[in-house]
């Protein structure tokens, strides 16, 4: 039920509770955790910067590799080899620092933690920090499946799939929907946030235990599920880049679609509809904003 | 549509966020020193070993591969060819005068020859291999069961940690060493190796005896083992905390 009236056309915005205080807990110790866990992680990737497929790692065929070479007149280059395919990536990946402390090192000191070379701490961030993101997410994933919240929220209703194109059309211009419709997801924040809550972060977790001696002993099906733990090395890594775009975009988005409105729906849980816009010539087509009639189940 | 106060606000709110990042990764390294976070490390490590244990049985053993699946070279990792004088005398006898020492708290202590070591029963194993910084190699090894080893000395009730002493000492610093508790000690898997791939063990690979604990990480698996000793407590070895990389800031629990 909405808490405090319904937003209509013409009408001051009407705030709404949008998130309930468990899930914005959750939400600010994961982003903290999401931090550590990267940079802390591309530490560690420091150590070895390779990444194979399969069982063990064959180090002459890489599936991808950072290091540094030097050019044809004796200077350092950093390159990055994936599959084939060769990279400078000087002053970023393989070499980087200030111009007269050049460094060689895959992922520069500012992205890692901590910032020099340090394998060791940067193991024990990653699980200290890991020891407080799986419990988290775990308890999380339980509580939007008992609370209804994952049905009522995120799973897409049947009629959303027919206004995909809509939906897309619209978040290319930055349109955001106003009013009623901004009370809910739109398709593609559903499928976005159900790609990283069941599949990206659940993924992370597992192959990074699979990279564990022990718990390929206690569950050798990990080694299966990743085809070994190479592989489930690769998959971790890919897992993490593809956490860092979801933040980034994320971020882009909060910011160009009412950032105050929506960082202030994440620590106080109110979010403000803004009153839809009036239409722009007196016979928009109807397409452009449909309006929302249907019934609404929570 | 958006009041005033709403962009001061907005205002505030980037720089404040700008600010608390940059402050946070300064912090960060401090922080890291901390002996503050030196305790969460070590509890953390502590909760690792605990559920892992919990979740990985006594028996439970790490994967075997097949013969197939065995690296056309085995790397080589940490020392590589140790240039201690009385290591070198032995290498160069071809380990003959070579001699295991077991002590500590055991009921006989022993002083085993590799020859000795060869005609008690051995366990061949392909496993794999990981290292901390990240890579893997699958291996055949041969050796004696640890547990087999320990059974002949006569462990006693007090002992909590079996030491392995090593010849080598890595970039010239302190002699490396390493430490398992009774049960990873007693683990099926757990061995002291002297073949690797069906031929003896390479000196890049800790000839002439190394240890294979398979289910934790690389470092764990001293080579160039000369004298096991079984202690109570391993405070008064080394640095104090189990073993040479442990003693530089790895934690003692490498199951992951
Ligand atoms: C509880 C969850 C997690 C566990 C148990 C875990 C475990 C591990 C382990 C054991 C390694 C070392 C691999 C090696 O030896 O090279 C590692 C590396 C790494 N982790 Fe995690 N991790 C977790 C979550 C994350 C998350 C959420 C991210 C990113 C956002 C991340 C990013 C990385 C990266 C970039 C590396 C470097 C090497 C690689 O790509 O595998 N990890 N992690």
């Amino acid at each position: 039920m909405p808490l405090f009236g319904k937003a209509r056309p013409g009408q001051a915005a009407t705030l709404i509770k949008r998130h309930t205080a468990f899930s914005r807990l959750w939400h600010w110790v994961n982003f903290a955790c999401l931090i550590i866990l990267l940079m802390s992680g591309l530490q560690i990737f420091n150590a070895h910067p390779a990444l194979y497929w399969g069982k063990d790692s064959h180090f002459d065929s890489p599936a991808l590799s950072i290091g540094a070479e030097r050019d044809a007149n004796g200077a350092w280059q950093g390159i990055t080899r994936i599959g084939g395919y060769r990279f400078d990536t000087t002053g970023v990946l393989g070499i980087s620092g200030p111009p007269d402390d050049l460094e060689r090192r895959a992922f520069p000191a500012w992205a890692t933690l901590p910032g020099p070379r340090w394998l060791s701490k940067g193991r024990q961030w990653h699980f200290l920090a890991g020891w407080i993101f799986a419990p988290m997410l775990t308890a999380y994933l339980f509580y939007l499946v008992i609370s209804g919240q994952l049905k009522r929220r995120l799973l897409p209703r049947r009629d959303e799939w027919r206004h995909l194109g809509e939906t897309i059309r619209d978040h290319v211009r930055l349109r955001f929907p106003r009013g009623e419709e901004a009370r809910h997801y739109n398709l593609l924040q559903k499928l976005t946030y159900l790609l990283v809550l069941l599949g990206l972060l659940p993924l992370v977790v597992l192959t990074g235990l699979t990279m564990s001696p022990t718990m390929d002993a206690a569950w050798p099906w990990l080694l299966d599920a990743f085809g070994g733990r190479q592989s489930a090395r690769t998959l971790h890594f890919i897992c993490a880049i593809g956490l860092l775009a979801f933040f980034l975009v994320h971020l882009a988005l909060v910011m160009v679609s009412g950032m105050f409105n929506n960082l202030r729906s994440m620590i106080t849980g109110r979010y403000a509809l803004h009153p839809e816009l009036p239409p722009a010539q007196p016979h928009a087509p109807s397409s452009a904003l449909p309006p929302q009639q249907e019934p609404r189940d929570d | 549509m958006t009041k005033p106060t709403d962009s001061g606000r907005r205002r505030f709110l980037t720089r404040s966020l700008m600010a608390g990042g940059a402050t946070l990764l300064a912090g960060c390294d401090a922080l890291t020193r901390s002996d503050a976070m030196s305790k969460l490390f070590d509890a953390s490590s502590a909760l690792t070993q605990q559920a892992q244990r919990l979740l990985a049985s006594r028996q439970s053993l790490a994967r075997e591969f097949t013969p197939a699946d065995i690296a056309p070279t085995f790397r080589a990792n940490g020392t590589t060819n140790p240039d201690e004088e009385d290591y070198r005398k032995l290498a160069e006898g071809g380990f003959r005068d070579w001699r295991l020492e077991i002590g500590g708290l055991v009921d006989k202590p022993q002083a085993l020859s590799l020859d000795e070591l060869k005609t008690m029963p051995a366990r061949t194993q392909i496993t794999r291999h990981d290292c901390v910084e990240g890579w893997s190699c699958i291996g055949q090894w041969k050796g004696v069961v640890l547990g087999d080893l320990l059974d002949r000395v006569g462990v006693r009730d007090q002992a909590r940690f079996v030491v392995f002493h090593c010849a080598d000492r890595y970039r010239g610093g302190d002699a490396y060493y390493e430490s398992l508790d009774m049960l990873e000690a007693y683990h099926p898997q757990t061995q002291l190796a002297y073949a690797l791939n069906g031929a003896d063990l390479p000196i890049a690979n800790g000839a002439p005896l190394r240890l294979r604990a398979e289910r934790q990480l690389g470092y764990k698996m001293a080579k160039y083992v000369m004298r096991i000793e079984l202690v109570e407590s391993f405070t008064h070895i080394g640095r104090g905390r189990g073993g040479y990389w442990e003693d530089r800031g790895y934690n003692w629990w490498a199951g992951i």
